[in-house]
């Protein structure tokens, strides 16, 4: 219960700070919506060619529209200690850790669904029969991702170059995720019957629960001074 | 003194194992039919690999028993072993592709091996540039063993998701080379290849975890020795 609350607390302190400058979320969807501009005016792809290469435009437009949210996450509480602040209070850096996860997982959900409505619209494709199945491989994929994505924006932000640095550190670590996401998208697009993707979705499914445990449990050492 | 005298006991037994290796390499162990003189680098590119699979198993033994038992040497030993697996990585990323050409035609494709040791050298570099960029030195231990351990379950989750991959999309080539039927002076040849690697891996290993446990002496004594007022 007193875990829960600290949860909360910090993914409701996050969502706080966001919604009063609104910054980053901001800057999230405007790049991510340059991306999939980019790609799909440069790619020029008929429909068929557009299922094969919607999945790796949206998961690669996730990727990079993360990284500015989880360099963002950590880079502010570094500015006016807020980090040491918080190591301060007895809260559980785990709890710490899940707060913020958390609301990374808002703003990347929030700044994916300006995505999928503008990749919509320009590959003048239809996200609503295959929603259902969408909705879970983004969810999963998305955990996943945020799992690994909070831990190592808290560890980059001890680095110099710390927004280069994220990527360099925890895009080796996300190709799982990556792989299964896209395929498990591709399959979900084009209709595919469940028994094909529900493998790649298992995969997700698994990466997330292992990361999200994991970096539970290593967060302390990550906040230790 | 005694450690100084062993220790070049130890190169001098890897130099001499490298010497026989070579000489079973290219002398002893029989041309291969299909592949003929080309296939000789697979004695030099399998031990690589399996040498570099072994120091990251080594980082994330190292890295999970610092966080457990803070002692200095387990970080110096991960440390260790992420610089000369990345060596070691690195032999195999381009004996590859050298092999790959005459053979496949291609210098390149993403198969599942392939893959999986690609992602492991990109663990290693960041595991690496983790360190150097480090704005606190002093917390280089406890973030890299974080990192080390993080990565040594990605591994697994890589392997998985690459097999997977591969099994739904065959490859256009297929490495017909050492499966079944290894002649056994080619199975001679590989253990005796592996050890001389293993060999050198554990020498390069002593000598750079000796380095990292003197630069730490060093650093203690400068702390010391320093004078209180120009503390850092």
């Amino acid at each position: 219960m007193h875990q829960a609350r600290i949860i909360w607390t910090v993914f409701a302190k996050d969502v706080r700070v966001e919604w009063r400058n609104r910054e980053t979320l901001a800057l999230m969807c405007v790049f991510g919506l340059l991306l999939v501009f980019l790609f799909n005016f440069t790619l020029e792809t008929t429909h068929e060619e557009a299922l094969r290469t919607l999945p790796v435009v949206l998961w690669v437009t996730f990727a990079f529209v993360g990284v500015l949210g989880f360099n963002r996450s950590f880079a502010a509480e570094r500015e006016n200690s807020c980090l040491e602040g918080m190591m301060l209070t007895p809260a559980d850096p785990g709890a710490i850790y899940l707060g913020k996860m958390l609301a990374n997982f808002l703003f990347l959900a929030v700044a994916e669904l300006v995505v999928v409505i503008a990749a919509s619209l320009w590959y003048n494709f239809s996200f609503v029969p295959p929603l259902r199945w969408f909705l879970l491989t983004a969810f999963l994929g998305t955990l996943g991702y945020v799992a690994v994505g909070t831990i190592f924006g808290a560890i980059a932000a001890n680095t110099r170059m710390r927004e280069v640095m994220l990527p360099v550190l925890q895009f080796p670590v996300a190709v799982p995720i990556f792989v299964g996401a896209i395929e498990a998208t591709n399959g979900v697009l084009r209709g595919a019957p469940p028994s094909e993707f529900a493998n790649w979705l298992k995969l997700l499914a698994s990466f997330s629960v292992v990361f999200v445990v994991l970096s539970y449990l290593l967060f302390e050492y990550v906040l230790e001074e | 003194m005694e450690k100084k005298l062993s220790e070049s006991a130890h190169a001098a037994l890897a130099l001499v194992w490298f010497f026989v290796a070579l000489y079973m390499i290219f002398l002893f162990a029989p041309r291969e039919e299909t592949m003929g003189e080309v296939q000789r680098i697979f004695y030099i590119h399998v031990p690589s690999a399996i040498t570099a699979f072994t120091a990251y198993f080594v980082v994330a033994v190292g890295s999970i028993l610092y966080l457990a038992k803070r002692k200095p040497f387990w970080d110096e030993l991960a440390h260790s072993a992420a610089e000369v697996g990345f060596i070691f990585c690195s032999c195999v990323l381009v004996t590859g592709p050298l092999w790959a050409k005459p053979v496949w035609g291609i210098w390149w494709t993403w198969d599942m091996r392939l893959t999986s040791t690609f992602i492991l050298w990109l663990l290693f570099i960041s595991y690496l540039m983790l360190r150097s960029y480090l704005v606190n030195p002093a917390r280089a231990a406890t973030l890299s063993a974080v990192v080390g351990v993080i990565g040594a379950a990605d591994v697994i989750f890589d392997y998985m998701s690459i097999r997977w991959f591969r099994t739904q999309h065959p490859q256009p080539v297929v490495l017909g080379g050492p499966g079944s039927g290894l002649d056994p002076r080619m199975l001679a040849t590989l253990l005796v290849s592996l050890g001389a690697f293993l060999c050198l891996f554990t020498f390069l290993m002593r000598l750079r975890v000796g380095l990292a446990r003197s630069q730490r002496e060093l650093e203690t004594l400068r702390r010391e020795l320093a004078p209180p007022e120009t503390g850092a």
